[in-house]
């Protein structure tokens, strides 16, 4: 019953989404408001619906029904409730109904709370979202209805991947997509400035903050699954260079330079067509994320389908918004007329030369990702393009990126003293000598690069809060006034250090883990040692257990530092009968500096067991950085002048007091 | 003229610094590329070919039955085929939860001088109800693909 209305909802919403699209696009042609207002009932309703059938496929997995299909394949009754609700996205169809949900849900933001927003562009962005709606809607519909029905139906169903039966992977779906989609609103809002053919200082103040919430959500997104993949894979690295995973750093690329050069078409006025470019690059390239996750081209975890229909589904929407988007760019970009003038050497120039790198960046990622599946479609050799392409080309464009950070907040806009930035970051620049300095007494050993890394980390970090420091006056009048004052500093200054410090900690990880990880691979009876790091291992006892829906085998570790007991670990090699898969469990122990790291394989002849440890120093800073980016990036959306739907007058009464950040 | 660029000048400098900055960018993907590229071959095409040793490539096939062997600690011998020609393989390491005998397989690394194949990664992340694109695409090469059969049941 609830499926036959989910099914319906799901109906509903692709003929609300049809008029969504044509009648507020007719109306802003004509100017008739009347025609223009039906965008906004109709947003809230088309998300209304397509909630209901949410919620529809929510209950069916919960309560587990299996006379529907998906619940069927990909539920079963003793999976934890959890995993039950999260199940719903761990498939093709259900994905794609998360996918729609969120992408409704930021059309009725807009419609509710767009109410300064001109009439006109308000409508025509509602119905570029709405014509989103329409192609997936249809591509549900047609290809991946959710709401099948089978008769009969069977008494269990055949399980989810025990692999995406984790905390970190039931959330990690959501977060992506709130970005991936997340970027249709910026791409909504550049196509509807495409068709008015008006950008302007207004229109970047409405743009910055749906890119900055879906940038947040990304960054978030990334994080999980990279957290995932490195405690569950058992291969002790967070990142693979994986096709999949970067589908999902292409946006983030773009969508990183998408939100600086909207600062400066919202400041300065200027670099319209490049940011209206941007936008619709950032949503592009989500969109060919979903084509090369969800199209079964690539074999992962996320390849759920293998329907070669469905594939060439998502090629056509992509073909279609791309290439429909690209055009009209290249037909109505000329219109949108060139801002104010800056010296090279200003805030617009600095940002100029993020884009800059940012772009380069995403080329290269681009070019890696996607030259083997081009190569096969043409007939050529298989190949794959591994990390040392990656290290190749990304490293080199990003490391001159990360050193100018620093620079950006100090220079004014229009024309700026690099002299004057450069001095009021010479703290800044001494910490971070002192800090590489350090980090080569302490790890002589590694290679060479690894101190200037983590030196380059600190820069960053130090540098960043450089700016907040100088614009408080640290130090420099009374510690209380400059407490004050930094109550008062504009909420962005502070996400704007905190993103900008969160990537120099990220940074320290990465390289902290590259160059000083130890490894051992061996095999060891109950009794054996282990020496590592510092660490000492003895397998005290190998066991068995039975968890909710699996059975393991659990290896008991005691693990000592420097002769001291410090404790126990017991990584797990789980087998799910109903799956009929097995799955590692690894042990980590951290203690946020570093992470030792044990996975337990299978016994040989012998009676020992293989055993994989790895020590991993600085690894956790990799996501602690994360976790302050994004934790910037609601700072900054948290700002009063950037606040959703805040009248325009707000900004210019702080604008006296406050000098504008980033 | 330092200071004093006008409309025209300021554009040029920004496009010639964005055209060399992507130039280089796409200049360093090729090359990078050119010699970071591993070839995807299965054994049929590397007898063939008579590979090199040393040459890093990624093999894959499906793992021969009763042919993975324990070879003293955590180190494994298998026989990965395509149910034409055969090759072994040496891996150090855990193998992935995946690997099976019977099943698909895709791993990396370089022939050594033995004509062993030493790999330094396994790969099986395929999940039970179908294979690697490439392991299938190389079975079906080979002409002993057989959708039902090969992928081990289910």
């Amino acid at each position: 019953m609830f499926a036959e209305i989910g099914h319906f909802a799901l109906v509903l919403a692709l003929a609300i989404a049809l008029v969504q699209t044509f009648v507020p696009l007719y109306g802003a042609h004509v100017r008739d408001r009347g025609l223009m207002a039906i965008a906004v009932p109709a947003a809230v309703v088309q998300f209304v619906c397509i909630a209901a059938a949410f919620m529809a496929l929510e209950q069916a997995f919960i309560v587990s029904d299996f006379s529907i299909k998906l619940v069927a394949d990909n539920s079963h009754a003793a999976k934890p409730l959890f995993y039950k609700i999260a199940g719903v996205w761990g498939n093709h169809e259900g994905s794609m109904v998360l996918w729609v949900f969120i992408l409704s849900l930021f059309g009725a933001l807009v419609a509710l709370f767009g109410n300064n927003l001109p009439d006109a562009l308000k409508a025509r962005v509602l119905a570029v979202q709405g014509s989103i709606g329409v192609a997936f809607l249809l591509f549900i519909l047609i290809t991946s209805n959710p709401f099948i029905r089978l008769d009969p139906a069977p008494f269990e169903g055949s399980g989810l991947n025990p692999l995406l039966q984790d905390p970190g992977l039931a959330s990690h779906p959501p977060f992506l997509y709130t970005g991936y989609v997340g970027f249709s609103m910026a791409f909504s809002f550049a196509v509807a400035a495409l068709i008015e053919g008006k950008v302007d200082a207004s229109w970047a103040r409405w743009v910055r903050p749906w890119t900055l919430l879906a940038w947040t959500a990304l960054t978030i997104g990334i994080a999980l699954g990279s957290w995932w993949a490195y405690y569950t894979l058992g291969w002790g690295g967070y990142w693979f260079w994986d096709p999949v995973e970067n589908a999902s750093l292409l946006p983030w690329l773009a969508g990183t330079a998408l939100l600086h050069s909207a600062v400066v078409l919202e400041k300065r006025g200027t670099l319209k067509s490049w940011t209206v470019l941007l936008a619709i690059l950032a949503f592009s390239l989500s969109l060919i994320g979903t084509f090369l996750v969800r199209s079964g081209v690539l074999t992962s975890v996320h390849a759920f389908a293998t329907d070669p229909r469905r594939g060439f589904a998502i090629l056509i929407i992509i073909c279609l918004f791309i290439g429909g988007a690209l055009s009209l760019y290249a037909w109505r970009a000329p219109l949108l007329k060139t801002g104010a003038l800056f010296a090279p050497m200003s805030r617009e120039g600095a940002l100029i030369l993020n884009n800059l790198l940012l772009a380069a960046a995403t080329a290269a990622v681009f070019i890696g990702t996607l030259y083997p599946l081009l190569l096969d479609s043409l007939g050529g050799p298989k190949i794959s393009v591994g990390p040392p392409y990656f290290n190749a080309t990304f490293g080199p464009i990003m490391l001159p990126l990360l050193f100018v950070v620093p620079f950006g907040p100090f220079l004014a806009w229009k024309r700026a003293d690099a002299a004057a930035a450069a001095q009021r970051l010479t703290v800044a620049a001494l910490i971070a000598l002192a800090v590489g300095i350090a980090a080569y007494a302490v790890h002589h050993r590694g290679p060479w690069l690894a101190p200037l890394g983590i030196a380059l980390g600190a820069w960053l970090i130090a540098g960043s809060f450089s700016e907040t420091a100088y614009r408080v006056r640290l130090f420099r009048i009374p510690l209380e006034e400059s407490l004050k004052k930094a109550r008062h500093l504009p909420r962005s200054a502070w996400g704007t250090a905190l993103a900008h410090a969160g990537l120099g900690v990220t940074l320290i990880g990465i390289v902290g883990v590259t160059a000083w990880r130890q490894e051992v691979v061996t095999a060891i009876p109950v009794g054996g040692r282990i020496e590592i790091g510092g660490y000492s291992l003895l397998l005290k006892d190998v066991r068995g257990l039975v968890g909710p829906n699996y059975q393991a085998t659990e290896g008991v570790f005691e693990v000592s530092e420097n002769g001291a007991f410090l404790t126990y670990m017991q990584p797990q090699k789980r087998f799910f009968p109903v799956e009929k898969q097995e799955t590692t469990k690894t042990a980590i122990h951290t203690n946020l500096v570093s992470d030792l790291y044990v996975v337990i394989g299978d016994r040989d002849d012998e009676k020992r067991w293989s055993v994989r440890v790895y020590y991993n120093p600085l690894v956790p800073l990799i996501w602690i950085g994360v976790v302050v980016m994004g934790f910037g990036g609601l700072v900054s959306l948290l700002d009063r002048r950037l606040r959703v739907g805040a009248p325009a007058p707000a900004r210019s009464r702080r604008l006296a007091a406050a000098q504008p950040a980033e | 003229m330092a200071r004093k660029l006008t409309r025209k000048q300021k554009r040029a400098t920004f496009i010639v610094l964005g055209l060399a900055i992507l130039g280089g960018a796409v200049a360093l993907a090729l090359f990078a590329l050119r010699d970071n590229v591993v070839f995807f071959y299965s054994p049929t095409e590397i007898s063939e070919r008579g590979l090199g040793v040393g040459q890093r490539i990624r093999l894959g096939g499906l793992v021969e039955q009763g042919s993975v062997k324990q070879a003293g600690p955590a180190t494994i011998h298998f026989t990965v085929t395509d149910l034409k020609d055969k090759i072994k393989v040496t891996y150090t390491g855990i193998l992935p939860d995946l690997f099976r005998e019977g099943q698909g397989v895709v791993a990396e690394g370089a022939i050594g001088p033995d004509g062993v194949f030493v790999a330094d990664s396994v790969l099986a992340k395929h999940d039970e109800k179908y294979m690697p694109p490439e392991v299938a695409a190389a079975l079906k090469k080979s002409g002993e693909w057989r959708p039902e059969g090969a992928t081990g049941g289910s």
